[in-house]
């Protein structure tokens, strides 16, 4: 059975959710195979969650310089692992970084590169969600090992056991000229909320929330909810709440159980980022508001009367 | 120094985008036609950079005729010159293929600095930059929230989601720009004039050493086998707030188990 590549992610010796989600979509081509390029130790640390999430192998790269290097040790440890073991196809999450070592392996293997893909069927078809959702495109790739990269939370993660055999796989040297070296490394600071594109359940304010003091309104029934805050590119525009939560065509593109949007009209540039979530709640003023058409349950009102009154009824129930 | 701006023209994302029903390729007629917003600030960049030191600002597009809007547009802005490759051969060509095509595009020009936006709103492979720096040999320095040149070395803020990485590199490098970068300038009116006189070369398939059998829909590495517009999502319950539209909602999220 042919191996599936796929390219752990991971921070400080912990494995992100979407390494497993690539581990499940994995199963339907072949033997999962996870990469791990770290630092000495980090697959030893990783190894029993890959287990438990069917990797039969587990290919450790590490090595003690990778200090300054910046994702030239993955493309690099990919393509070498592409060229000797000819696997089904390459798995990488969908994220800037990902996106980067994708294209690059690509290019370097000479192998197609479908992107951002939500589904992966046994016969190498993938389906990918375009334009904010408003086309489902099928795709497959034309070379062997195509490079694939999955959005975030488009599968759902299965556990099952596997060998996680763990070869040594050695890291290339980079060459110098052609590598930007890392100087400084400042990680985000994580914030009590999930995180954007990976939340359950998302809240979002608009123009209609006025300003920024205003949004502890969304950020009290988020928080009520354990959702993430969103925020439309009118709101995010305005000053109203930072641009790395803004939701829409030019911002993030999120797809949760529950979308609840206060004070957002509703343009094509909003929608195309929120519009695949299961259930949608809409508040606004305006009863001709375009978000109305795509709402599940909208309520015509004021959203600083109608959303404390549901935060309330929300921590209720859960007390 | 020689800077090259590898620009785009997309579709506008306020506008419907549609696919073409004959070859399921992106219809780039039927939407506004606009050069990217990343883009503008891509070449706001480069314009910067020359004026910060000395240089010459080249912009690059590969695209349909039309495309010499997105060109007028940043040059207008400043840019000195422009190359435009237009062929039908190229028309369905995936990321792969451009990526190759524009290596060897850029080949043609002398360049120190390429500098690319870090995603195009259309395609969003967010990853172009570095496939041609791979293909090119050159270090690719992404997602920039600040580009400096000192001499001969290129640093940069590459800020996502993750967190601020500083990074740099000898030149020649490629950079590609995030949305934090800068404010695009608009063009002048004298700037809108003095682009109608600025030099652009229209560039062949043959002027770049490309075979036309290595490129387009027929030659791609990936092919599309079916496009489906999403059911229109159709408007539910909706309700005029009278004191307890929080408890309505409340009462629906809970019929739909969703708390």
């Amino acid at each position: 059975m042919a191996e599936v590549m796929v390219l752990v992610d991971h921070v400080d010796g912990e494995v992100k959710k979407t390494t497993y989600e690539l581990l499940t979509a994995a199963r339907v081509l072949g033997e999962p195979a996870a990469v791990v390029v770290g630092a000495p130790g980090t697959a030893g640390k990783l190894r029993d969650g890959l287990a438990q999430h069917g990797a039969a192998k587990v290919y450790v790269a590490e090595s003690d310089n990778l200090g300054d290097a910046f994702l030239d040790p993955e493309v690099a440890v990919l393509a070498a692992l592409v060229g000797r073991v000819n696997p089904a196809a390459v798995l990488i999450t969908t994220s800037p970084d990902g996106k980067e070592i994708a294209g690059r392996v690509a290019v370097r293997t000479g192998s197609a590169l479908l992107g951002d893909v939500v589904e992966l069927a046994a016969d190498g078809t993938v389906t990918h969600s375009v334009f904010g959702g408003a086309y489902t495109v099928t795709a497959k790739a034309n070379t062997e090992h195509p490079v694939i990269t999955f959005r975030a939370g488009s599968i759902e993660v299965e556990a099952i056991d596997g060998e996680a055999a763990e070869e040594i796989v050695e890291v290339p040297s980079i060459g110098a000229a052609a590598a930007a070296r890392v100087t400084n490394r400042l990680p985000a600071r994580s914030g009590d909320r999930p995180e954007l594109t990976e939340a359950t359940v998302v809240v979002s304010g608009g123009r209609g929330v006025g300003s920024a003091e205003n949004f502890e309104v969304v950020e009290k029934l988020a928080d009520s909810m354990g959702a993430a805050v969103g925020a439309s590119r009118a709101a995010v525009d305005s000053g109203y709440y930072p641009a790395a939560f803004q939701v829409g065509q030019t911002g993030k593109t999120v797809s949760p159980q529950l979308y609840i949007a206060l004070g957002i009209s509703g343009a094509i540039q909003h929608r195309a980022g929120m519009q695949t979530s299961k259930t949608i709640i809409a508040v606004n003023k305006d009863p001709e508001a375009p978000i109305f058409e795509i709402a599940d349950f909208g309520v015509v009102g004021d959203l600083f009367t109608v959303a404390p009154q549901l935060t309330e009824e929300v921590t209720r129930r859960k007390s | 120094m020689n800077i090259v701006v590898l620009v785009k023209q997309v579709p506008d994302t306020y506008s419907e985008r549609t696919f073409d029903e004959s070859d399921r390729t992106l219809d780039r007629e039927s939407a506004d036609a606009v050069l990217d917003e990343i883009n503008e600030r891509a070449v706001e960049e480069a314009l910067k950079l020359k004026e910060a030191g000395e240089g010459e600002v080249t912009v690059v597009t590969m695209g349909p005729g039309r495309a010499t809007d997105a060109i007028r547009k940043a040059l207008s802005m400043g840019a000195d010159k422009a190359v435009h490759l237009s062929a039908e051969a190229l028309h369905g060509s995936d990321a792969v293929q451009t990526a190759r095509v524009l290596a060897k595009l850029l080949g043609t020009l002398d360049h120190d600095l390429v500098i690319a936006g870090n995603e195009a709103s259309d395609g969003r492979t967010g990853a172009m930059a570095a496939m041609v720096g791979e293909l090119l040999g050159l270090p690719s320095l992404t997602h920039a929230r600040k580009v400096e040149v000192d001499g001969r070395t290129v640093r940069v803020q590459r800020e996502t989601d993750e967190g601020r990485t500083d990074l740099e590199a000898s030149l020649p490098a490629v950079v590609s720009v995030g949305e934090k970068i800068n404010e695009p300038r608009y063009p002048s009116f004298k700037g809108i004039m003095a682009a109608k006189k600025k030099p652009v070369s229209t560039l062949t398939l043959a002027d770049v050493g490309v075979d036309a059998a290595e490129v387009g829909l027929e030659n791609a590495l990936t092919s599309v086998l079916q496009v489906t517009p999403r059911p229109a999502k159709t408007g539910g319950q909706k309700v005029t707030d009278e004191g307890d539209g929080g408890a309505r909602i409340a009462e629906y999220l809970i019929s739909q188990k969703l708390i």
